[in-house]
């Protein structure tokens, strides 16, 4: 117990100051950084103009209440938030709660590609605006949670989530080079994949690769991650729609 | 007793006495080293340079280079594996793969041989250990091997 105290301390000590935080961006290759740059040979584009379209659809669309999608730019440097209500919401989880509560519609349901597209199309309004989310209030709860989260090392691999991304960002692992994990891109294009994803489905992965247990998208475990690492990356850019291996 | 039957006895007999591939056998530190085989098995380098290549299973290369230039896309999170055998003994070596954070509290290498207090392991893993105790004994023959 003393043990795992201690290794917990010496990790904290470990996770590296916003400071030393660099952009995902710095961390690619150039083809890819190129690539990301370019809407005319980003994939990822292709649901950015879905996404841009469904914002007009129908009847009692997005637009009808928010104006054209340009309103939309600087929101996701504030996601996730708590709702007034107290749920904590990222962008997708707000997206649903309009599309249930104002649009009596179905939700879409998490990957879906009409919920991709448009957290596409709404982020790629932020892009290259700097991450602001709120930590105070009742975010402040939510954002422990996610910090204790990230530091706990876990799975059969026993790593926590700073053990690559701040003590060994820059490096190889594999093939990839490892970046600060801060979630600015998504949702992405990952080759991988041969799709854009959320977030999550990429937080999953790296679950996975500690053979720890994956939570489910869209998780209470994964949002209040998602909440810490965004405020981990305040001040630095917006990048979504990402482009990666 | 027909040869057949002392054989098939004395296979049964070894498969007891080596332990189930999913448990940790009892290991005793001393300093930073496990002096003594785990379960007094005999390690085969040959089969423990097959675990450290293995993609699925130990993974090694995911953060460490070998002295192989047939491996491509090595990891650089831990040192090169490259003379570990001239730097560390077969002891010290053991320790490290089967727990390292018994050394060092923040070790980032994985304990390989280790089922207590792990956090949210996926349901799959669960009570079994990464490497079986033979596995461990055929790495660290292996590792023991690599002088420059
Ligand atoms: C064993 C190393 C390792 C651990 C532990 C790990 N990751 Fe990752 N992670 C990676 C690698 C490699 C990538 C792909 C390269 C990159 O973008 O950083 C990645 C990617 C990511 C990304 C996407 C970054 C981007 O811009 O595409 C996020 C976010 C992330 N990780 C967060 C986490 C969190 C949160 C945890 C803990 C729950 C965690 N990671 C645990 C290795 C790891
Ligand atoms: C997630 C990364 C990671 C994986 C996977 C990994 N190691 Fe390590 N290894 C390290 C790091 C980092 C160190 C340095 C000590 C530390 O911080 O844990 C290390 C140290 C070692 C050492 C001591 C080397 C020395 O010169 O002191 C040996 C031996 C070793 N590893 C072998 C292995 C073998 C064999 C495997 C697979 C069965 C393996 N490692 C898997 C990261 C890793």
């Amino acid at each position: 117990m003393i043990h795992r105290a201690v290794a917990a301390l010496i990790l904290a000590a470990g996770v590296a100051a916003a400071s030393e935080l660099r952009p995902s961006r710095d961390f690619l290759s150039p083809e890819l950084r190129a690539l990301q740059d370019d809407p005319s040979r980003h994939p990822g584009w292709l649901w950015v103009e879905d996404g841009e379209a469904l914002w007009q659809r129908g009847e009692r669309s997005c637009q009808s209440c928010h104006g054209g999608i340009g309103s939309m730019a600087g929101v996701a440097t504030r996601y996730p938030a708590v709702a007034p209500d107290g749920a904590l919401l990222n962008l997708e989880g707000r997206i649903e709660r309009c599309r249930t509560q104002q649009q009596n519609e179905a939700p879409f349901g998490t990957e879906s590609d009409a919920l991709l597209s448009l957290t596409a199309a709404i982020a790629q309004s932020s892009r290259g605006l700097p991450m602001r989310v709120a930590t105070d209030g009742p975010a402040a709860s939510f954002i422990e949670q996610g910090r204790r989260f990230y530091e706990t090392r876990q799975g059969q691999l026993n790593l926590a989530c700073g053990q690559c991304h701040d003590e060994n960002a820059g490096r190889r692992l594999r093939g990839d080079v490892i970046s600060n994990g801060l979630g600015t891109g998504y949702p992405a294009y990952r080759l991988e994949w041969n799709t854009l994803g959320s977030l999550h489905r990429r937080l999953r992965a790296c679950s996975l690769g500690v053979r720890a247990t994956q939570f489910p998208l869209g998780s209470p475990e994964y949002l209040a991650l998602e909440l810490f690492l965004a405020s981990r990356a305040a001040g630095l850019p917006v990048e979504a729609p990402g482009l990666r291996r | 007793m027909s040869a057949a039957a002392a054989r098939a006895a004395l296979a049964s007999l070894i498969a007891a006495a080596s332990p189930a591939a999913g448990q940790v056998v009892p290991f005793a530190v001393a300093g930073d080293a496990i002096a003594s085989p785990l379960a007094g098995l005999s390690g085969d380098a040959a089969r423990g340079e097959a675990v450290v290549k293995n993609r699925e299973t130990a993974n090694c290369l995911i953060c460490h280079s070998i002295p192989d230039p047939r491996e491509a896309f090595m990891g650089e999170i831990g040192p090169p594996l490259a003379g570990v055998g001239a730097r560390l003994t077969p002891a010290q070596i053991r320790l490290r793969l089967v727990d390292p954070t018994r050394m060092n509290p923040a070790a980032i290498m994985p304990a390989y041989h280790r089922v207590d207090g792990l956090v949210n392991v996926d349901p799959r893993y669960r009570g079994r250990p990464v490497l079986s105790a033979q596995e461990i004994e055929d790495v660290v023959a292996w590792l023991a091997t690599l002088r420059e």
